[in-house]
């Protein structure tokens, strides 16, 4: 693919992601400067005209967030940066942090004064400790220098930005565990409501985003010229990050337009199959997401066609898997992802973890029967409909796709099919 | 009054050094995970030991069930002992499908240890995780928090595994 835009990355190797004054000599907080003198509202208006949506997974649109959460009323509102990517296969956060970590101490500065919070947390995974000495320089550099603390830019406007740490439970990227986690308790969710942006850290009013999400803001508010809006196809708007791993012989993350076809991703920019072998199926979106054979090769990475084609953008990730693993393998192993991680709190989710495991390995050793697979079935049906949080209600989305993708599979001995 | 220091006691050096991690969170409870991982690598075979999970709790003002329910719900977190390596291998998708079983039934060979268990000098551990975010660099393996790539044969794991002192 010829003329990779370079929006979301553009900051990239272009100055010292240890340094504020590096940050500043090619324009760093110009965009916070510009903030300031917005109304929130017209920050909002900008994200929505620009059709973002949760870089997270749960494909929100993100003007509106941010225009609810101005209008909740509520003292102490906060921002929330979710830096837990946790699912599989997805570590294009870890590049945005690496490589531009100003760009979203700035994002989350603007957010702070968009919806009106006095403080912002950023919540890392244990896994990106390597990461918290640079994102800890970066915040100290910001308070050095006025960006953070009392009268931001002369304004009336007080903030703060905090670093919390997880410790390697998938289940805290959710919101309501993570707001848990960052309260100094065990990450298990709770029921909703009352909503996050109601009631989320420490009982007060919280916008929660993804790194992708909130990075890409500093760069809205200075296209001017809207090279943004000049990517993508129809409603998918602009560029995505995207990180691809597995059977491909150059793994990574990537910045593309929406639109790049899947051949264009895997064979093009992630180098194609390893030894040239077929493609079995591709994962999209990380442990929870769905998959899909070959045939979706042409289809444009957008978030309509690819919902078109029974899968969904997700966390951005693609797990390309070749012929050298079955599909019932696959699925035996994306279910230990989830049977190690559930938390345990909620029956449909501890225990339809645990028996799906038991009938896939049955499955593959040509032992399950016509009513294993029946029980397997409603099992996943279950535990979508029933399940506390997001994680159980998800962790079946595999399974079911590929149910419908390969039913040969999952008839009486075609564990092999 | 019967409180934990006296209980158990710590040696003023090792109080010293939390005490160290507890200001650089602000003796702030709410950093409780952030500060049990830091703690947790003060200690040579990298676990949480009970008077240290009793001393924080004293000077944190927090409840000990509640150290111990964040010890025991968090993988990263440990209390018991690990040994001075442990060995992270990765069992998701992006490692598996690039045979981290075969690299995990090396490190097994080589050590002579299955999965959850310590070599007889406390110098490696084999701990099975779900994915750490290195799925570029498949199949991976981390130790102490660096990410290690590219151990496709028996040669190159051999020679990690000595050269990590």
């Amino acid at each position: 693919m010829k003329n990779r835009p370079a929006f979301l990355t553009k900051n990239f190797g272009k100055y010292d992601p240890s340094s504020i004054s590096s940050y500043m000599r090619i324009g760093g907080f110009d965009a916070l400067r510009k903030a300031v003198n917005m109304d929130g509202e017209d920050i909002a208006s900008l994200i929505a005209e620009n059709k973002v949506k949760g870089r997270g997974g749960a494909e929100y649109d993100m003007g509106r967030k941010w225009s609810q959460a101005r209008k909740v009323v509520g003292e102490n509102k906060v921002v929330i940066c979710n830096a837990d990517e946790g699912e599989t296969t997805t570590f294009k956060d870890r590049e945005l942090i690496q490589n531009d970590p100003f760009n979203l101490i700035e994002a989350m500065i603007i957010a702070g004064w968009a919806v009106g919070a006095t403080d912002g947390y950023i919540y890392m995974r244990a896994e990106y400790a390597c990461l918290r000495p640079l994102l800890l320089n970066a915040i100290r550099q910001a308070r050095s220098y006025g960006f953070l603390g009392q009268h931001i830019l002369g304004k009336d406007f007080c903030y703060d930005i905090h670093l919390y740490s997880g410790a390697g439970a998938y289940v805290c990227g959710e919101g309501t565990a993570l707001i848990r986690s960052i309260e100094g308790k065990a990450g298990r969710p709770r029921m909703k409501p009352p909503f996050i942006k109601v009631s989320g850290v420490f009982a007060r009013p919280t916008c929660l985003q993804n790194v992708e999400s909130l990075s890409l803001v500093p760069h809205l508010l200075l296209d001017d010229d809207k090279e943004y809006q000049s990517y993508g196809v129809g409603d998918s708007v602009g560029t995505k990050m995207i990180s691809v791993g597995g059977n491909v012989n150059h793994p990574g993350a990537f910045e593309i337009p929406f639109g790049t076809t899947v051949r264009d991703i895997i064979y093009n920019l992630a180098g194609g199959v390893q030894g040239d072998r077929p493609i079995r199926l591709i994962q999209f979106g990380g442990a929870s997401g769905k998959v899909a054979g070959p045939e979706i090769l042409d289809t444009p990475y957008t978030y309509q066609d690819l919902r078109a084609a029974g899968v969904m953008v997700g966390s951005g990730a693609l797990c390309v898997v070749d012929d050298r693993t079955s599909v019932i393998n696959f699925l035996r192993i994306n279910q230990e992802f989830f049977s190690d991680e559930s938390c345990g709190q909620c029956t449909p989710c501890r225990e339809g973890n645990h028996h799906i495991q038991i009938i896939l390995d049955k499955i593959k050793e040509g032992t399950a029967t016509r009513e294993d697979i029946d029980i397997m079935k409603t099992i996943a049906r279950v535990m979508s409909m029933s399940s506390l949080c997001g994680l159980g209600e998800t962790a079946q989305n595999s399974l079911k796709s590929a149910m419908e993708v390969f039913p040969e599979v999952f008839t009486v001995g075609g564990a092999n099919a | 009054m019967l409180t934990a220091q006296k209980v158990y006691p710590l040696p003023k050096e090792l109080q010293a050094k939390i005490d160290l991690v507890l200001e650089s969170h602000d003796y702030d409870s709410t950093q409780i995970v952030g500060i049990l991982l830091e703690v947790q690598d003060l200690n040579p075979l990298h676990y949480v030991p009970e008077p240290v999970a009793y001393y924080l709790a004293d000077r944190l003002d927090m409840r000990i069930t509640n150290i111990f329910d964040i010890l025991n719900f968090y993988s990263e977190l440990s209390d018991k002992p690990r040994a001075k390596y442990p060995i992270q291998v990765c069992s998701s998708i992006a490692c598996r499908v690039n045979d981290s079983e075969g690299l995990a039934n090396l490190l097994k060979d080589i050590l002579g240890i299955d999965f959850g268990e310590t070599t007889y000098d406390q110098r490696f551990t084999l701990e099975k995780v779900t994915c750490f975010g290195a799925c570029d660099r498949a199949p991976a393996v981390r130790i102490n928090g660096k990410v290690y790539d590219h151990l496709d044969s028996r040669e190159k794991i051999e020679h990690l595994l000595q050269t990590l002192d």
